[in-house]
């Protein structure tokens, strides 16, 4: 136990099902490597020992062997049905729902993703979960297929719009984690992680209760709104000739006269910020594309959206 | 053509002249050059994709694309090189030219049909190739909806594309099946015929049998963008996983469609190259049968965290540990092979000897991904890049290497500089194991897949894998040279420079129009050296 646990070559392990993973992987690479040795191994041994010394050397008539080629798929066979075997008892764990888990709803969404709690909180690009529960995400999509992934915990599960999928764990250990998305979703799709952070049992309960924002500026409210929900596609500095951003950036925007697509010009004032907030289709800028960016209508809260206004005037 | 068929100086190359008459050709042989000429383009614009894939991937952030065009360049790199280079490279470019001489017919059962199929893939690649200027495409090569349905316009022509080369994929496989059973030279029995004229039978019930699956799925996806018909889009009622076991029933044979070829020509080399009759003729034979049937039931194994059923990833998961066992039979067949041999270590050998070595190392990982408690981790990371990589380039692409240089003799008469073909194959086979042995690495430590950008502590382990890959791309480079001074100036070969027993190698090299001068006839097994 020393080559996957622990070593930098995998993630940490944070749940009691990555140490079965581990395990498991680590007699897949023992097996596998002296599988290598043998066929690899045979293969130079062979070279070596019968090169051709001179032209025209004769050669053995070997057709077959039967007791040779039983052994060589039998032995294979077992050693399958073994991993298959192992590997069917960690699947089962990983996919049989606890009964009793806390339940979380996740919403991926191009690119970022959202955490609801049963207390009527919302986050988005953290999760917060408490140690040594089970805990069980109910999962959906708002628009493509997006896939949940928590190297740590040695899990993960496609994340589809239209339907619920689930996924469970049960984190062991007090810290944060990485979580990516694992199904291709479009220009962003490496910029859609989030953390993962598990906390003791009091803190949670403390955290899931409190105001998100409470003792919070407005401005203060728009930054953390922005680095969690805008960043992946606005950036704050001023865009570089020649560049091609997916999405204007923040900087200097309020109060500039912005063109549009039609060729019309339009005032960045309160009511366009919100206007490309809820409904981000309606007046596109020149040079950028109509349909990327998502609406966040009922996702921003009128404190969040009031917040983020407040925040882009800053922002020069 | 009669009066010219015993002219010692006529040979197929030459006995017709002019452009048309290589675009008008019949004769398999030419077709198949002609397949070699387009194979190649293909592979060079592919690989350029891949230069710039692994310069971006180089350095954390940015280094010389944006996401938009790192998206595109990866969905060009993976379409181009699943659908114009491996499914095409062995079948309709060694198979057409080898095959029927190997089973001693004049040409394949139907001429026209064959030179249709190349037409098919030329016209498939050039709607493809419109999607490149007419807004590029950004799916990658599996076309998942419902991403596929919303992104940009040029999707379509990029399906549309691989929609036509199918055609060519699948009247290729019907014509080879044809060829086998009716053209067999008298003797040739089935149980006569080379190992690689089984392997491409094998990958033709795969071809005709598998790709209309994905023509229809393909053909339902530009009818729902374009229409409006719901089918896998949820808005419209649809179902998005739908699209998921659609596409992987054909295309997870498609991957038996690129390596049961590559294990034809390896089975060739082994044999020739040792001078000794093939250990565990029927099983291979055989297992190439098994492989081809067991493959349509494991497309699930590309879906355990889809959603599917439990049951259901448990028994994919089951399925797929039974291709396992023919393939390890035919390794080890091999090997055996070369016991007690007289082995010479021509490049054909070398890239036979790469396969089996980066082909085993792509099987066990393989085993790896088909254990179902452990794939969930490792599902669409870089361990999954680098398993079919070390399968594809390292199996597939190693084959074709080997194939070229082995019967290069008999395709232009003229043998390659050993020297430089050896340099090609360690500057290749070298740079290989550093461009994605890493990448194993990087997937076990949760790296995921078509990513633009990475985290930092995933850099030092992707520029080796950058440096590696440059390293490919010069081995290839150099094996071009290879391959155009044969042609132009290599040393002439005799008809059979390497005391091969297959029929073509009892044709002249070049062959003439109808390959042989008189019919041969068949009296003894494939690999006969006592």
């Amino acid at each position: 136990m020393s080559m996957a646990t622990g070593s930098k070559f995998m993630p940490p392990q944070a749940t009691e099902i990555a140490k079965s993973v581990d395990s498991l992987y680590e007699f897949l690479l023992i097996v596998s490597f002296i599988s290598c040795v043998l066929v690899i191994g045979g293969l130079i041994y062979f070279a070596i020992v019968h090169r051709r010394k001179h032209e025209g050397e004769k050669t053995p008539y070997i057709a077959h062997n039967t007791t040779l080629e039983f052994l060589w798929s039998f032995i294979p066979f077992v050693i399958f049905m073994v991993v298959f075997v192992w590997g069917w008892v960690v699947y089962h764990q990983l996919r049989h729902m606890p009964e009793n888990g806390l339940e979380i709803g996740v919403q991926g969404q191009k690119w970022d993703w959202t955490f609801i709690y049963k207390s009527g909180r919302k986050t988005a690009g953290e999760i917060y979960v408490p140690v040594n529960q089970d805990v069980k995400l109910l999962m959906t999509s708002a628009d493509v297929i997006h896939s949940f992934y928590i190297p740590a915990f040695r899990t993960k599960q496609d994340v589809v719009p239209g339907r619920y999928s689930a996924l469970w764990f049960n984190a062991n250990r007090e810290g944060t984690f990485q979580v990516f998305c694992t199904e291709y979703c479009g220009d962003k799709h490496s910029a859609m992680a989030a953390k993962i952070h598990v906390v003791s049992r009091e803190k949670y309960e403390d955290w899931v209760q409190t105001d998100a924002y409470k003792g919070l500026s407005s401005v203060e409210i728009g930054a953390k709104v922005y680095g969690q929900r805008c960043i992946a596609c606005h950036s704050l500095t001023p865009t570089p000739e020649g560049a091609n951003p997916i999405a204007p950036s923040y900087y200097g925007l309020f109060g500039k006269q912005e063109k549009l697509d039609d060729g019309s010009t339009v005032l960045v004032d309160e009511n366009y910020v919100r206007e490309s907030i809820l409904n981000p289709n309606a007046k596109i800028v020149a040079g950028y594309k109509k349909g990327i960016m998502p609406t966040f209508a009922g996702q921003l809260s009128e404190e969040e959206v009031m917040g983020l206004i407040d925040y882009l005037k800053t922002v020069k | 053509m009669a009066s010219g068929a015993h002219d010692p100086n006529l040979n197929y190359l030459n006995w017709e002249k002019g452009l048309w008459s290589w675009l008008t050709t019949l004769d398999h042989k030419r077709i198949g050059i002609m397949y070699m000429i387009s194979v190649m383009c293909f592979f060079a614009l592919g690989g350029t994709f891949a230069m710039l894939i692994r310069w971006e991937l180089f350095s954390v952030g940015k280094t010389i694309m944006d996401a938009k065009q790192y998206n595109q360049a990866m969905t060009f790199h993976g379409a181009i090189m699943v659908f114009m280079v491996i499914i095409p490279g062995i079948p309709a470019f060694l198979g057409n030219f080898i095959m029927p001489m190997q089973i001693g017919a004049k040409d394949v059962a139907f001429p026209r049909l064959n030179l249709a199929s190349w037409y098919c893939l030329m016209a498939g690649a050039a709607v493809a190739f419109i999607s490149l200027i007419y807004n590029g495409a950004d799916t990658g090569w599996t076309f998942y909806t419902p991403y596929s349905i919303t992104t940009q316009n040029g999707t379509i022509w990029l399906v549309t594309g691989a929609f036509i080369i199918g055609f060519s994929s699948i009247l290729t496989g019907l014509n080879f099946i044809v060829t086998v059973h009716k053209l067999r030279a008298p003797g040739m029995s089935f149980w006569r015929m080379p190992l690689f004229v089984w392997a491409l039978y094998s990958t033709a019930i795969l071809q005709v049998l598998a790709t209309p699956v994905l023509a229809i799925t393909l053909a339902l996806l530009v009818a729902e963008r374009l229409l409006g018909v719901g089918i896998f889009d949820p808005k419209l009622g649809g179902d998005p996983v739908l699209f998921q076991h659609f596409f992987w029933f054909y295309s997870h044979p498609a991957v038996y469609i690129m390596i049961l070829p590559a294990m034809g020509v390896v089975s060739e080399l082994i044999a020739t190259f040792s001078q000794k009759t093939i250990f565990g003729y029927k099983a291979i034979a055989l297992s190439s049968i098994g492989i081809a049937a067991v493959s349509f039931f494991v497309w699930g194994h590309h879906m355990f965290v889809s959603g599917q059923s439990e049951f259901a990833g448990i028994l994919f998961s089951f399925i797929t540990m039974l291709v396992g066992v023919p393939t390890a039979i035919k390794t080890f067949n091999w090997v055996a092979t070369m016991y007690k041999g007289s082995i010479r270590f021509d490049s054909p050998m070398l890239y036979a000897m790469g396969f089996i070595f980066l082909f085993t190392i792509g099987g066990v990982t393989g085993i790896m991904l088909a254990v179902v408690g452990v794939d969930v981790h490792f599902h669409d990371t870089y361990f999954v890049v680098a398993h079919f990589h070390y399968v594809m380039v390292g199996g597939t692409l190693m084959a074709i290497m080997g194939g070229i240089y082995y019967w290069m003799p008999k395709m232009f008469g003229r043998m390659v500089n050993e020297t430089w073909a050896r340099i090609s194959f360690v500057l290749v086979f070298v740079g290989f194991n550093v461009t994605f042995f890493p990448q194993f690495i990087l997937g076990a430590m949760g790296m995921p897949r078509r990513y633009y950008d990475y985290l930092p502590e995933y850099e030092s382990l992707n520029r080796i894998s950058s440096m590696g890959a440059w390293t490919i791309g010069v081995g290839f480079l150099v094996a071009l040279g290879v391959i155009l001074h044969a042609i132009k100036r290599g040393k002439i070969a005799g008809p059979n420079p390497w005391n091969a027993k297959t029929l073509e190698w009892t044709a002249p090299s070049p062959p003439p129009h109808e390959n042989f001068h008189v019919q041969p006839v068949v009296t003894a097994g494939p690999y006969e050296y006592r």
